[in-house]
């Protein structure tokens, strides 16, 4: 599991191995059904997690998440996301700046000295409104742009799932967070995390409905959405799409079945939706 | 008369039909109407608010269905097992797919509250038969919210096959899931679990 950053320490293969011996432990060294993801070797154990999460978030978090919903005006929930939206917008520009893009940095940081002020304390983002535009950024899309392996997929008990390099961007995000020196006060602190998280399910509440209701398999369904999510995220909206399967004579996909190999190598974060996409492929000319 | 009455519509339609396809409503211009109008009905009928989820669906499907073309999308999410298909298979499972389709994310149009839409202007040429429109909602203290949708012209008229949210394609998201039932059962089997899944949503939504 440590695959990750061994890039730059350079105990690759080492590190390859403890993680899969530490997983294996872990695991009872769980084999990959057939026709399992590529991506997520520990699929039955991580299913397992996944279902106590799921039960976790029905009994806990969901219930926590709609009383405060029903609680509070839409009003002042939007005002605890702006709040903690601004405090963020510090370490946004800090992984924007990681990332090579300054311009994206100094337009975060503008932000929080604007929404600080004039926007009280950031209840309020005047400066989406000004056209400053709010962006998306963690260490775990820092440490993609910077070319780590993203590891295989896993799921955390009550964090949920993503891959190792996620998982250390996480750790990461919640290293630096600014909350942990703005307020040497325990107390505040973990009140502050708990107002963050809950806010942040309670915005969340239609969506997983949405999402768990369409799935045939939940833990699929959220599977593939992250990577797909995670992907667009990392290339800040601008990923390069599958290559688009024209739907017409309503019958077959247009592109003549391509062997795989034939694809072109558009970077190590770049991963097609499933196998099958592999098929599809020549990507589209814009892409190349 | 009726005879007549029909020679002459039909003359009328003859003279008129050269002009039909500079008449199709372009495709931004149609995603950026039916989500206004969708709206607007949604924001003043009371039932709607209420979360009458037959309603919304009725709603849905007067507005908006008319505009996908829920074959397309169908192959989409099926990949290669589309081929193995039969044709009365692939009727079975576009049926399945739009009602799961149209059932799960119709709610979701409720959900707006302070957002706000920003269509962005068309990147393609004239002559594109194949284009992505792409909207953007905004929200206070998010990022803004990309609305892609992939849209193929047709004879009558532009039609959405795919769509984007948040770069994650709503379509392209079932195909796993849709693979891993037909190895297991074959595309009878995922059939089955459509129609079983949507039955189940509809009692739960009584």
């Amino acid at each position: 599991m440590f695959a990750a950053f061994a890039p730059w320490t350079g105990l690759r293969p080492l590190a390859r191995a403890l993680g899969a011996v530490a997983f294996c432990l872990l695991a009872g060294c769980a084999t990959v059904p057939n026709g399992g993801d590529p991506r997520d070797p520990y699929e039955s154990w991580n299913r397992q997690v996944f279902e106590f999460n799921e039960g976790f978030d029905e009994a806990i978090a969901k219930p926590i998440a709609t009383g405060y919903r029903d609680l509070l005006p839409f009003e002042v929930r939007v005002r605890v996301r702006n709040f903690f939206s601004n405090i963020q917008d510090l370490m946004i520009g800090v992984n924007n700046l990681l990332q090579g893009k300054p311009a994206d940095a100094w337009s975060d940081w503008t932000r929080f000295v604007i929404n600080s002020t004039i926007g009280l304390f950031g209840l309020h983002d005047i400066a989406s409104e000004a056209g400053l535009e709010k962006h998306n950024e963690d260490f775990g899309q820092t440490f993609a742009v910077w070319g780590a392996e993203e590891g295989p997929y896993l799921v955390w008990p009550f964090l949920g799932g993503g891959t190792v390099r996620d998982s250390f961007g996480f750790v990461a995000d919640v290293a630096a967070a600014p909350t942990r020196w703005m307020t040497s006060d325990a107390a505040v602190q973990w009140g502050l995390w708990g107002l963050f998280l809950v806010n942040e399910r309670a915005d969340l509440l239609d969506a997983k409905t949405i999402l768990d209701e369409s799935a045939i398999d939940k833990y699929v369904a959220r599977r593939d959405f992250y990577y797909a999510r995670r992907h667009d995220l990392i290339f800040d909206g601008n990923a390069p799409r599958p290559p688009r399967e024209r739907p017409p004579g309503r019958d077959e996909p247009r592109s003549e079945a391509a062997p795989a190999d034939d694809a072109p190598a558009l970077g190590s974060v770049v991963r097609v939706q499933s196998q099958d996409d592999a098929v599809f492929a020549p990507v589209r000319e814009e892409l190349l | 008369m009726i005879r007549q009455f029909s020679a002459l519509l039909f003359c009328a339609m003859a003279l008129f039909a050269p002009r039909a396809p500079a008449d199709v409503t372009p495709p931004d211009e149609l995603v950026k109407t039916v989500t206004l109008e969708t709206l607007e009905i949604v924001s003043k009928d009371q039932e709607i608010q209420a979360g009458n989820v037959e309603r919304i669906i009725g709603l849905v499907e007067a507005k908006v269905l008319p505009h996908f073309s829920f074959d397309s999308m169908t192959a989409l999410a099926m990949g290669l097992n589309w081929r193995k298909a039969t044709p009365e298979q692939k009727a079975k499972l576009i049926e399945q797919f739009k009602t799961l389709l149209v059932r799960t994310y119709a709610s979701a149009i409720t959900s707006y509250r302070d957002e706000k839409f920003e269509f962005l202007p068309l990147r393609a040429k004239p002559t594109d038969t194949d284009v992505t429109v792409n909207v953007r909602v905004l929200k206070s203290g998010r990022q803004p919210i990309a609305l892609d949708y992939d849209m193929e012209k047709t004879a009558s008229g532009w039609k959405c096959y795919n769509v984007y949210v948040a770069g994650v394609s709503l379509v392209l998201n079932y195909r796993t899931e849709f693979a891993n039932e037909v190895r297991k059962s074959g595309i009878d089997g995922l059939i089955e679990v459509l129609e079983k899944k949507n039955k189940k949503l509809e009692a739960e939504a009584k």
